[in-house]
């Protein structure tokens, strides 16, 4: 019975992980690369403020293209 | 002559027939009026079009003042946004996520190049009309 119990807790925890892992890994891929004319590069990462304006527009486009 | 609309049209058919990575892509004016799109709702394409308008508007904001922004790309979970932009002409596709970013800016840089830049009626002059030399004899 506790082992049974053990095992559930244990594959219940390590499924919570995961999907906090999947999370982290996807909220760490959204990013915004701009590309200047002098050939500098800027990189915003998710949570910064610059992302956090962009990253919705680019959803919306995304939403807009895949609608209907 | 085709008409600009017609090799926007042309070009993105061969974008989307070279590259199985774009899922749909627009081509725009710098006030957003479409020139050709993928996305058989022109609605949409307008719809569209406007937005990465704001996106590149909300980029350049970023970094103001400094150099021009010429391309962007905007990782999201579900996918990403590309925008390409050359002069008054730009170019908006979005992709699956984990495209090869390298590959797909050649593409829409291929395709942008490839659409012709409208003709401006004002633009074209007539040339001024040859003054007759008088006889010499």
């Amino acid at each position: 019975m506790r082992r049974s119990a053990a095992a559930i807790l244990g594959v219940l925890g390590g499924m919570l992980a995961g999907a906090a892992f999947i999370r982290r890994q996807t909220a760490h891929r959204e990013r915004a690369d701009l590309y200047f004319e002098d050939g500098s590069m800027l990189s915003l990462t998710n949570g910064s403020p610059g992302a956090e304006r962009l990253l919705p527009l680019a959803r919306q486009i995304i939403g807009q293209a895949r609608t209907g | 002559m085709l008409c600009p609309a017609m090799d926007a049209q042309r070009a993105l058919a061969d974008l989307t027939e070279i590259s199985s990575q774009i899922q749909t892509a627009v081509v725009f004016d710098e006030k957003g009026k479409v020139a050709g799109s993928t996305l058989a709702d022109s609605g949409r394409a307008d719809q569209l079009a406007k937005t990465a308008t704001e996106l590149l508007a909300a980029a350049e904001e970023v970094r103001a003042g400094e150099s021009p922004l010429t391309q962007l790309e905007v990782a999201t979970g579900e996918g990403s946004v590309f925008v390409v932009r050359e002069g008054k002409t730009s170019i908006a596709a979005t992709t699956g996520s984990d495209p090869t970013v390298g590959l797909v800016f050649y593409d829409l840089k291929s395709t942008l190049r490839s659409v012709k830049a409208p003709a401006r009626p004002s633009a074209a002059k007539k040339p001024a009309p040859r003054k007759k030399k008088p006889d010499a004899s």
